[in-house]
Formats: structure tokens, sequence, C-alpha cells
């Protein structure tokens, strides 16, 4: 029988109940923020923005502004991009939390002035068509991080695209396609980008590359994304390794 | 060896009964204009190309189906809005034609008069012809709940269904009239089946519990209204968590996707809903003759049992970068392990 969405998302809650129990009886300071992100998941699915910005409230009474982005929200919001990624949450909920995310930061920088440090230009990009809705939840997730980026447009052919990345010496390209046509210039965009911007990390991502994981390779890209939120580690370990 | 004609096997096997052998539906629509030498712009600005393509592609690979489906796009086009042709891949809708709500109050359902949906009655009353009641004909819509993300944009339509139900449901209606006019179009011009594609159903889209809110009441309203049977297509969106819901939408059959397990799915929706699916389209492109013929095995395997189940790619069409070969190797793979009884399933 399958387990029903209900069932999952029972057993989920209750493990990480559990481990936040056994966690506490250990007595670590981080534990209200661990408990505050499993709460904050379960506002974000049920885009409940009420109750997120009301534990944001409580939040900075307590916590730094660094505590409440990186210890609550982003767990959050990753925890649902692989749940996505599983087939156990949908794309509504994964845009829905992406969006109150960001509004949530925003009151963090009012209220804390919390600033991320950024460890070099990241700019995010749709090419060739309109399909915007992967570029804008990726866009979200980053900024949400604390990151600044570019935010380079939609329907690029590869030539305006490869023009912008050298104009402003990108260190970090992110690239959405959602046609298969879209995703197979990504090469083009590869041969020109390693040219004349040989700097530049260039991680790609969209339906085409979820349903063929050999896609990336093929097209020369530097590395695939499955979800926005994966897109954020392959970035950290890039400039863990650049640096 | 076959021994039924395409239209009594697909028939046998939505009815749940083995027929000679496994049905195949290669739901190809721009390898037409490959086969007449021409863009894929010209080929659909005229049905003409899409009958002779569609004659040419079924005789090549001895298809069960004939697909006159042009491209999702000309239902915007009718909408009044456009279609973006590129070279080597199927056109996509242009700007969004809905900005505001107010802009939802405006427009009007399209006229079966415009040229755009005459063009594609024209191209399915050729092929009916050509059928001569041997071959299923396959029509199409868009689901009334998937249509918007064509007609405002993804982030647009989202925002709408969170924040602005009454308009949401204004739209709905609006988009069911068109869908239900433009589907008995199509029976009256003589469609077996309908395809009714509504991959925002799928979990892998919007939460069960909004689908049953929303999607699966308009899906219920529309295929009730249909005049021909319906296949529900999730354009390789995830099923399994709403299967009970599909099914009573009243829909015979539908597509799946290589996200899920096929004998899962087979085990779930035995006897009630026939499976379609579910050869993965993107990854095509990249397989030997060697591969494809695994692929179709595997299926075959996992879903041919007991009939119920038409061997299809997962999204409703093949990409244009899909080679001969390997829908040949596809096509001569389901000869060689698609003939019922399947004896050599232990
Ligand atoms: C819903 C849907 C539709 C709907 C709405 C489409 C739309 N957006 O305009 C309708 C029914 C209208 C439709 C129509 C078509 N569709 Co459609 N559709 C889908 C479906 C199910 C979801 C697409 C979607 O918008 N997802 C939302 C985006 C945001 O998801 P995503 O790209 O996966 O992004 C996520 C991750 O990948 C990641 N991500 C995205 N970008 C990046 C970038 C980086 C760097 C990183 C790290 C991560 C990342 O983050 C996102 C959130 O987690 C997919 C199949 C699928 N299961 O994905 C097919 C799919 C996109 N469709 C496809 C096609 C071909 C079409 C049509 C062209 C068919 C036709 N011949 O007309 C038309 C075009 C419509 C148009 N716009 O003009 C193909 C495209 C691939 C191909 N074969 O070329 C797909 C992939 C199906 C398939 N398996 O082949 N479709």
């Amino acid at each position: 029988m399958v387990e029903s969405l209900s069932d999952f998302v029972y057993k989920t809650l209750t493990t990480l109940r559990i481990n936040f129990m056994i966690s506490r009886m250990k007595g670590h300071k981080t534990l209200d923020l661990t408990e505050a992100a499993m709460d904050l998941e379960g506002y974000f699915l049920a885009v409940d923005k009420p109750s997120a910005f009301a534990l944001l409230d409580r939040l900075t009474d307590t916590s730094t502004g660094t505590e409440i982005v990186d210890d609550v929200i982003m767990p959050a919001l990753e925890s649902i991009g692989d749940r996505w990624e599983k087939g156990q949450v949908s794309l509504s909920q994964v845009y829905m939390s992406g969006k109150i995310a960001e509004a949530m930061v925003d009151k963090v920088i009012l209220s804390t002035g919390h600033q991320a440090d950024s460890g070099g230009s990241v700019a995010v990009a749709v090419l060739e068509d309109h399909h915007n809705l992967g570029k804008r939840i990726l866009a979200s997730v980053l900024s949400t991080s604390g990151m600044q980026v570019m935010d380079y447009g939609h329907a690029l052919s590869v030539d305006e695209l490869v023009s912008m990345v050298e104009r402003d010496g990108v260190d970090y390209l992110m690239i959405s396609t959602l046609m298969l046509p879209a995703a197979l210039r990504v090469k083009d965009a590869m041969i020109q980008i390693k040219e004349r911007s040989p700097h530049t990390k260039v991680i790609v991502g969209g339906a085409p590359y979820i349903f063929d994981p050999a896609l990336g390779e093929e097209v020369g890209a530097h590395a695939v994304g499955r979800t926005a939120t994966e897109s954020l580690n392959i970035l950290k370990r890039m400039m863990r390794e650049g640096a | 060896m076959d021994t039924m004609t395409s239209m009594d096997r697909v028939m046998a096997s939505l009815s749940h009964k083995e027929p000679d052998r496994v049905p195949v539906f290669l739901l190809l629509t721009m390898h037409g204009a490959k086969e007449l030498g021409m863009s894929i712009k010209d080929y659909f600005s005229d049905a003409k190309n899409v009958i002779e393509g569609q004659k040419i592609i079924h005789a090549k690979y001895r298809n069960d189906c004939l697909n006159p489906f042009f491209y999702a796009a000309t239902e915007i086009q009718a909408w009044g809005g456009d279609a973006i042709f590129i070279d080597d891949g199927p056109p996509n809708a242009g700007a969004p034609i809905i900005r505001t709500t107010e802009d939802i109050d405006d427009i009007q359902p399209p006229d079966m008069d415009h040229p755009i949906l005459r063009m594609g009655l024209e191209a399915i009353e050729g092929l009916v012809d050509h059928a001569d009641g041997q071959i299923p004909v396959i029509g199409t819509v868009l689901s009334p709940f998937s249509v918007p993300v064509m007609q405002m944009g993804f982030e647009g339509y989202l925002n709408l269904m969170y924040e602005d139900q009454d308009s949401f449901w204004r739209l709905m209606r609006k988009n069911e009239e068109f869908c239900v006019k433009w589907g008995n179009e199509q029976a009256k011009a003589g469609v077996t089946a309908v395809a009714y594609f509504d991959p925002l159903a799928s979990s892998s889209m919007t939460t069960p519990d909004q689908y049953r809110l929303t999607g699966m009441k308009v899906a219920e309203r529309v295929i009730s209204r249909m005049d021909a049977p319906t296949a529900t297509h999730l354009a390789s969106g995830r099923a399994l968590p709403i299967i009970e819901d599909i099914v009573s939408t009243g829909t015979g059959a539908l597509g799946v996707c290589t996200l899920e397990d096929l004998a899962e799915l087979k085990r779930v929706c035995k006897g009630r809903l026939s499976l379609l699916g579910n050869l993965n389209g993107i990854e095509m492109r990249r397989w030997t003759a060697q591969q494809a013929e695994e692929k179709v095995k595997d299926c075959i395997m996992k879903a041919g049992p007991g009939g119920g189940f038409i061997l299809s790619d997962n999204h409703g069409e093949i990409p244009f970068q899909v080679s001969d070969e390997v829908l040949l190797a596809i096509r001569d793979a389901v000869d060689k392990w698609g003939e019922y009884p399947l004896d050599w399933i232990v």
C-alpha cells in the first residue's frame, strides 16, 4: 500500500520530534532554533504566513539575525527542497515557502541589521524562453540565505548571456532551463564562457536535468542542482574550494 | 504477429483485457516536419502538413494511433496570445495574456471559428478520414486548471490560487466553458478519445488537498460534459498520491512518469485506470537500440499483464531530438516483447 502523504508527514514529524527531545536532553543552546526550524517548516508547508511571522517575532527577542536565517529559515527551506525532490511536497509549497521566507528575511534585516557575507558574485538567468519560475525560486532561496544575486532575466540568447557574464566578471552563474532545446543550448554557452570568462563556474538546473541526470555533464556544466536549495550547498562548496 | 486492428487492440486494452499485443502510442508531433523536410514553424502553419506528417509517422513506426496535436500554445493563440517558435523544439506561449485580475473579467473564451482551432479540427478530420475507424485518433485539450500557467505565467497563477480565490474561480469558469466546447468540437470531428492534459493536478505541482478543492472539481465537471472518453495526462508529473481522486474524475486512462515506479502504479490502478507510459522522453535521445529494447521490456513486464496498458513516453510528446533509430528500436521491441500472452514474464 502506498504511504499516504499525511502518514508520511506524521511519521517524519514524529522522528524529528524524537531527535529533538534527545538533543534537548543533552542540553544544547541551539535546541530552540532546531525546534523553531521544524515549526517553521510546518507553517511554510501550510502556507501559514501569520504563524511564520509570529514565530519570527518570538525569535528576534532571543536570537541574532544570522541565527534566525542560518539556523531556522534556511534549514526549513532546505528540508522542503529535499522533500520536493523525493515527491513528498509540491512545487506550490516550494514557491510559497520561498516567498514567505524572503519577506521574513526583509524583516530580519530591518530589525537586526543582519548582513551575510558574500563569497563572490552570483548571477541567475533563464536561457531562451519565458519559463521564469525556476529562476524565481532560485533567486528567493539565494537572497534569503543572504547572497547578493544579479538577476539577468529570461529569454536570453547564448550571446547575450555570455556577454553579461564577461562584462560583470561573474564568479558563479546559475542557469535555469525548462525546455530540452534550451538545456542543450547550455553546451554552446559553456564553450563561450570557458573562453571569455574562464574563472566563472556554471551551475545548471531545471526539469530536463532532473529527467536526464547525465545531461549536465554532457553540456559541460560545472555542477547540476536538482533543487534550488541544493544550489546553495553547491555554491558553498565551490566557494570553499575556490578560496 | 498482429491479428487485430489498432482500434480493436487499443479498445481491448482500455477495457483491461489482453489484446494480441501491447498497444504502442509513439506520440510524435515535430517529427512530421522532419519527414516533410520543413521547419517546425512552416509545418504547423497548415493542417495538410500535419495530416501528411502523421500518415508518414504512422506507417513508418506502425503506430497504434494518429496524433493530430500541434502544440500546447495553440490554445493561447486562440485566446489572443502568441506562440514563439524555435528551430529545434516545440513553440512556447509568448507573454501572458492575463496580467491583472481585471483581465480575467475582460477575456472572452475563444470562438470555435478561430483560425487556429479550425486548423486543428481540419487536421483531425483528415486523420479521422484516413483512419477509417481502424486507428484511434487522439484529440487533446489543456485542462482549465493547467492552462493558466500559459495564460498568466506560473508565478502569477500560483499567487492567484493562494491569494484570490474569487478571481481563480472566475477564471476556471471561463476556461471550463472553452475546454468543454473545444473537446466536444474535436469529438464531433471524430476523435476516438480526448487527452486531458492536467500537469497542475500532479502532486509534483500542487498538494493533493489543494487539488481536491480545485483542479479535481474542475476535472469532474469538464470530463462529465465531454462527448468522448478522456485520458488524463500529467505531462510527467507524479500521480501516486492522487490516484483515487483521478479515478473519481471519471477519466479512463492516465499518463504516468518515470519519477514513479510503474509496477506500483499498475498495482494501484489495475482494472480501474489504464496506464499510458512511461518511457523517459528526455533520456531517450541518448539511448542505444539495446537500451531502448531494455526499457520497453521493463515497462511491459511491469504494466503489461492483464491489459490496461499502452506503451508510450512519459510526457505525451517525444522530443524532436530523438532519432528514428531509437524510435524504430522501441517499436521493434514492442513486437518482440509485447505479444500476449506475456509468457516470458515469470
Ligand atoms: C506543468 C507543465 C506544463 C504546463 C505549464 C508549463 C509552463 N511552465 O509553462 C503546461 C500544460 C502548459 C505545459 C505545456 C508544455 N510543456 Co510542459 N511540463 C510541465 C511540468 C509537469 C512542470 C513544468 C514546470 O513549470 N515546473 C516548474 C519549474 C519551476 O520546475 P523545475 O524547472 O523543475 O524547477 C525546479 C528545480 O528543477 C529547480 N531548478 C530550476 N531551475 C534551476 C536552476 C538551477 C541552477 C538550480 C540549481 C535548480 C533549478 O528549482 C525548481 C524548484 O525546485 C514538466 C514536467 C516536470 N515534471 O517537470 C513538463 C515539461 C516542462 N513540459 C515540457 C514541454 C515540452 C511542454 C510543451 C512545449 C509541450 C508542447 N509541445 O506544447 C508545452 C509548452 C508550454 C508553454 N509554456 O508554452 C517538457 C520540456 C522538456 C522537453 N521535452 O523539451 C517537460 C519537462 C516534460 C517532459 N518530461 O518532457 N507543461
